[in-house]
């Protein structure tokens, strides 16, 4: 295996409604910042490009083929796409150029939810016999979990509360983050059940935007004379489609992720994990083993602003720009997909030594 | 910059197919079970009973085949709470999801339990299956659970002609969005609608593109400048379709072309009328024909179709090239 290295990163705002802002609009101002804070300018400097989208969450058949006319792919260039989280866009980029087939790669991702109803929409993931014919939405199912949590005495809804306080108030320093401020946790707990026993705070919000990533061999980010930051382990897992079948009071496909990602090989400093509600915090940090004194979410999380299909892409560029600017030495970067976290990716990020 | 920068314009729509879905052994067996009001789960490799069943074992993945009658009641595990039911919930009034572990079952089933009340619902509650009174082999037989001791039930089945097994079923899926018309479309469409042809130049490379789309695909940079093009145009390529297009007034043989606006450097796709199809050729010229100004709306479908005109070819090297109507007023 050869290190690789993250040396830029961006996302946009996160809002409520992009409005007529359409996926080329929404990926052009970051693909061309990514390349210009790399140095390479043009995505004719760049030997692959592999995009993460789901073109079911805004209704346009193929808008990830419309994504390509913001890049300038005139000659044609190598591109590929995954209908998951950029996330895993940028596991297949970490694939190309660990096979040697590239040495510099573009990644993005963008979701435009607005359009459709997000928590319906995810419903169609779920097996199409038994679950997504009833209509099982994403809310719902993720309040199941959190009962079990509760009535088992994992957590308690003051503890949602708190990671909620956090979230907010760290996404005060985040100017692209959509809810943010200081709240306490009685006023939050002082609120109603939304689907119970989730408050609305205790749910991400619906938010449109993209993020975009350039990564590298080393030796080209050491040529292209940029900090970075070094992927030292990635792995991802997944669970049965089956909700009956998953033990939802732990993390499993998280755990077996951070073990073989290495996580427990240093100390972790900081850590974005993708949380889209707030009592599964508490069970992503039990599985990847974070202490206490972990940095998690400056930026405020996924709590503070999700965009479908890109955030997970976001918590490797968040995580990475802090070891980039020297806040830290070692994070881990989380991704999550599907029902009440089902597949999971573990990132481990160093600085250069 | 055009006036039209901040129109925005939304249209809903409805995006669905009806999926036809082979059942395979396993889930037919289960859904024709259901439609005699029957519950079956499947034996893994550690013994435990799944409902519904699976086909491969989730520990060894071996296949699997042992079918297991449970009953027709079971025991909330965890629930939520929907306040307020979303249009594409089969309930439309407050419901509980819920994991049901069926009685003789070792795994539970995700379903709806319509319980009136959020103060109706606890953990550990029993509840029974409310069945369809027409049962079809789905999912949905089961309507929904209700607590054991409710009077909502089902009406007898009616007495029975013997059923094919359930092989097949038919997955609908619709999903409804509101579509926003990105920025540039928006400029374009609004232009459109005052018939004119408005497309967007490369900054870099000086292309026009009708329609625009926001970006120059070659250069990967923004077009923000307006470019007035002419409604006519040269044929850079096309072809002749006999299959009719549902709910067009335009009837086959007829042409679909790619054209290229006077004033634009890149093709568009429309249709081609008022002609002899087999004389059509690249380097055509044609004029659009728009429907009467009343009928002008935000759309692409206001130039019905284009027809031919009597002035000399573009050669094809030349098509996107030059602007053969800049070329007669000078």
């Amino acid at each position: 295996m050869r290190d690789i290295a993250i040396i830029s990163y961006a996302q946009s705002d996160c809002v409520a409604d992009a409005g007529a802002t359409n996926e080329v609009e929404l990926i052009m101002p970051l693909v061309q910042k990514v390349l210009a804070d790399s140095g390479l300018n043009s995505v004719q400097n760049v030997d692959f490009t592999c995009s993460g989208s789901c073109d079911y969450q805004q209704g346009a058949a193929f808008a990830f083929v419309l994504g390509v006319d913001a890049l300038g792919a005139v000659p044609p260039i190598k591109e590929s796409h995954v209908e998951m989280d950029a996330a895993w866009a940028l596991y297949e980029g970490w694939l190309k150029i660990q096979m040697g087939q590239a040495e510099t790669a573009l990644i993005y991702g963008f979701g435009k939810s607005s359009p459709g109803d997000l928590p319906i929409v995810l419903s169609k993931q779920l097996d199409p016999y038994y679950s997504a014919p009833l209509a099982a939405d994403s809310v719902s199912m993720a309040a199941m979990q959190a009962r079990l949590m509760l009535e088992a005495g994992d957590i308690t809804e003051a503890d949602m509360a708190k990671v909620v306080a956090h979230s907010r108030a760290k996404a005060k320093s985040n100017p692209h983050a959509q809810l943010k401020g200081d709240f306490s946790v009685e006023e939050l707990l002082a609120e109603p059940t939304y689907l119970s026993p989730l408050r609305k705070h205790d749910c991400c919000p619906v938010s449109d935007g993209a993020s975009a990533i350039v990564m590298c061999t080393v030796e080209k980010a050491k040529e292209l004379g940029k900090p970075y930051a070094i992927i030292k382990g990635i792995d991802h897992r997944i669970e049965s489609g089956h909700i009956g079948l998953r033990n939802l009071r732990e993390s499993l496909s998280t755990k077996i992720a951070a073990e073989k990602a290495g996580v427990a090989n240093a100390k972790v400093e900081v850590a974005e994990i993708y949380t889209p509600f707030s009592h599964q915090e508490y069970l992503v940090k039990q599985a990847i083993g974070l202490d206490d004194d972990c940095d998690i979410n400056p930026s405020g999380g996924v709590l503070a602003g999700n965009l479908m299909m890109a955030s997970g892409l976001s918590r490797i560029g968040e995580v990475a720009m802090r070891i980039c600017n020297g806040e830290y030495k070692r994070g881990v970067a989380h991704i999550t997909s599907g029902a009440c976290l089902q597949q999971n990716m573990v990132v481990v990020l160093e600085g250069a030594e | 910059m055009s006036q039209q920068q901040d129109l925005v314009l939304n249209q809903t729509f409805t995006s669905g197919y009806n999926y036809t879905r082979s059942t395979g052994p396993i889930v037919g067996r289960f859904l024709t079970e259901l439609r005699q009001r029957k519950v079956v789960g499947i034996k893994g490799s550690d013994g435990r009973v799944i409902v519904p069943p699976v086909e491969y074992d989730p520990i060894t993945a071996e296949e699997l085949t042992e079918f297991v009658s449970v009953k027709d009641t079971g025991v909330v595990q965890t629930w939520s709470w929907v306040k307020h039911p979303r249009p594409k919930h089969l309930l439309q009034r407050p419901f509980a999801w819920a994991l049901i572990l069926m009685d003789g079952a070792d795994t539970p089933m995700m379903h709806m339990i319509d319980a009136g009340s959020e103060d109706s619902m606890a953990t550990g509650m029993r509840v029974k299956v409310r069945w369809a009174d027409e049962p079809r082999g789905f999912i949905d037989d089961m309507v929904y659970f209700v607590p054991v001791e409710s009077k909502d039930e089902a009406k007898p089945l009616p007495a029975g002609e013997t059923l094919a097994d359930i092989t097949d079923i038919e997955c609908p899926t619709y999903l409804d969005y509101n579509f926003t018309a990105g920025s540039s479309t928006a400029r374009f469409l609004g232009a459109i609608k005052q018939g004119r042809i408005v497309g967007q130049k490369c900054p870099k490379c000086s292309n026009v593109y009708v329609p625009p789309r926001g970006s120059c695909a070659a250069c990967g940079v923004a077009t923000t400048e307006d470019a007035e093009c002419a409604d006519k145009a040269t044929v850079e390529s096309f072809t002749i379709v006999y299959i009719p297009i549902p709910g067009h007034s335009i009837k086959p043989p007829y042409i679909i072309a790619n054209l290229v606006a006077d004033g634009a450097n890149i093709s568009f796709i429309h249709l081609m009328s008022e002609c002899v199809n087999e004389e059509i050729h690249i380097g055509q010229r044609v004029e659009a024909v728009w429907k009467p100004q009343a009928e002008w709306d935000y759309a692409m479908d206001n130039i019905l179709y284009w027809r031919p005109i009597d002035e000399p070819d573009v050669p094809v090297d030349l098509i996107g090239k030059i602007n053969p109507s800049a070329k007669e007023t000078s």
